[in-house]
């Protein structure tokens, strides 16, 4: 279990029902349902995952979140959470309206790009940074819209996205990201966590 | 041939009013089982056979003596394991194995051909509703099938919404396209231009209209393969020649292979049939049952749904399915959906696909498990 996975459950009540969009394996989805009594669903796009969710007794649709979260109704579900996938989308901002649509709350994680050891990587190697949230080449990496920390917590703000709770996440230690301390939290966390509300 | 020692009917007494107005009773539903109900009667399947299947849905089949037209998902340690479920299905109502049909007799004894009644997926699903009182029981672990198979889970679940837990509909769609009428139409035309067919009232087996039954199945065996599962299984490969022969036999490998699949349908279908089942499948269209909102087929049930739809299958494409699950989670509904690749057309359904068998056999063993 990824403590990535125990702290989005630490976020979400018993009984809610929850989405997770690229759900991939079920793992997250899995936890949720056993530990928390969700009512969870997962979308997810590979054809080989949604074999390995339903394997695990999961509900989940196969589907692209660009394309088939526009089918959910406005607020149907408590929570939706994108794990690490918003920087892979071709138009991160339509997918974070729609999960603001479809969720009453989001809960989005994204890998950052402002983490010291990617600073560092690119610094002083001067080719791109490869770490344990970002394990891909430059050529085979579904990224395409990475960003900071520091850059997703202006963006929110920005669209008037209401932060409920923001963590900065590394190894085992998460923290609680605010205005005062961004520029820290940026350099030394290599996940953010965000609950969101619009 | 005496078929009927190996068909099992429930004679159904209670009248039973068709989508065409008109009124059936005393009717026969025949039927089969596999596996056994267990004490809590809690282990039940209904599995809903397609245009041209029946009741015989694994193991052999005692009236073709060939396989049952299921016998890759359905037996013991397979998908549907009857070693755990108890698996029903009953020959359709139109049908013409043992179920109430134009094969049979009216009250004067005559037989029906185009005199009997056009039946819909609803009067269908309706008649095979009384299957659930003979065997007693409360509510279904799941109903399932494939293409008109499919139809009917549908049209089933939203007759009955409290009568089966999960609902699996395979490559099926919620209504006809104008594509499926066009290919059930090509059928019956082959079917009504042989001049056997007069006007249904042929009688015995050797004056049936089976050319044009057997072009009718022709013409729908190839929209159920894939171009590409054509063209690998036969390419342009010259049936037991050499070269061509400057005629018009079946010098492609394809050609013969139709015409087989054409003349072993008419032994065992009849073509009064054909035109009623693809009639009934034409009239479907469960969203306009709701003035044109597929949702509210779904709204009163509570039933865990997963649907399935294959790569290559172009008679129920993908999208066709997928309209369905949007139905559903319009309305927060628990569905499940995956699109299994496959290259083996519409027909992927029946044949041994793994992907879809382990799908299908996940879902129902995990949904089992948490009942």
């Amino acid at each position: 279990m990824k403590n990535e996975f125990q702290v989005i459950a630490d976020l979400i009540e018993k009984d809610k029902k929850v989405l997770d969009v690229g759900c991939a394996d079920g793992t997250l989805m899995k936890f949720l349902k056993d530990n928390k009594n969700i009512n969870i669903r997962g979308l997810e796009i590979s054809k080989e995952r949604v074999q390995e969710c339903i394997a695990k007794g999961l509900t989940v649709i196969e589907g692209n979140a660009e394309k088939d979260l526009k089918q959910f109704p406005d607020k149907s579900f408590d929570y939706v959470i994108l794990s690490q996938t918003l920087q892979a989308f071709l138009n991160p901002e339509l997918v974070l309206d729609e999960l603001l649509r479809v969720g009453k709350k989001a809960i989005v994680t994204i890998p950052n790009f402002g983490y010291w050891k990617v600073r560092f990587h690119l610094l002083f190697k001067g080719t791109m940074p490869i770490t344990k949230t970002l394990p891909d080449e430059w050529y085979n990496t579904p990224n395409l819209h990475m960003c900071t920390i520091k850059d997703f917590f202006h963006f929110v703000k920005s669209k008037d996205i209401k932060i409920f709770k923001s963590l900065a996440l590394n190894n085992l230690n998460s923290s609680i990201i605010n205005q005062s301390n961004l520029g820290v939290k940026n350099l030394f966390a290599d996940l953010g966590i965000f609950l969101i509300e619009k | 041939m005496n078929t009927e020692k190996y068909i099992k009917t429930l004679i159904v007494k209670k009248p039973l009013k068709l989508d065409c107005g008109k009124t059936i009773k005393d009717f026969p539903i025949a039927y089969e089982t596999y596996g056994s109900l267990n004490s809590k009667k809690d282990n039940a399947i209904l599995v809903f056979h397609a245009l041209t299947g029946d009741q015989f849905v694994t193991g052999i089949n005692p009236v073709t003596n060939k396989e049952g037209w299921w016998s890759y998902a359905v037996g013991p340690d397979k998908a549907i394991d009857t070693n755990k479920y108890f698996v029903i299905c009953s020959n359709v109502i139109g049908g013409c194995m043992g179920s109430y049909g134009p094969s049979h007799k009216d009250p004067d004894q005559k037989i029906f051909g185009t005199n009997f009644p056009v039946i819909t997926i609803n009067d269908m699903v309706n008649a095979q509703y009384n299957l659930l009182d003979h065997f007693g029981i409360e509510k279904l672990f799941s109903i399932t099938g494939g293409s008109m198979g499919g139809m009917q889970v549908l049209q089933f679940i939203s007759n009955f919404p409290d009568k089966s837990k999960t609902v699996i509909p395979i490559a099926t769609a919620s209504s006809h396209s104008a594509q499926n009428i066009a290919f059930n139409e090509l059928g019956r035309q082959a079917i009504t231009a042989d001049s056997n067919w007069k006007d249904g009232n042929y009688t015995s087996k050797d004056t049936n209209p089976g050319k044009g039954l057997a072009v009718a199945r022709m013409a729908a065996h190839i929209t159920y393969l894939s171009k590409k599962g054509l063209q690998e299984k036969f390419g342009r490969k010259l049936q037991e020649r050499e070269d061509l022969k400057f005629g018009f036999d079946a010098d492609f490998q394809i050609e013969s292979y139709l015409r087989y699949q054409g003349s072993v349908f008419v032994d065992r279908f009849d073509a009064n049939s054909y035109l009623y089942i693809t009639r009934a499948m034409d009239y479907f269209d469960l969203g306009k049952q709701f003035n044109g909102n597929l949702s509210e087929a779904f709204k009163n049930t509570n039933a865990k749904f997963f649907i399935i739809s294959f790569t290559s299958d172009w008679l129920y494409p993908t999208q066709e399915n997928k309209d369905i699950v949007i139905a559903l989670n319009s309305i927060g509904a628990d569905v499940g959906f995956v699109e299994v690749e496959s290259d083996k057309g519409h027909d992927s359904f029946l044949l041994d696909v793994p992907d879809f068998l382990s799908a299908l056999k996940n879902f129902l063993d995990k949904s089992y498990e948490e009942n």
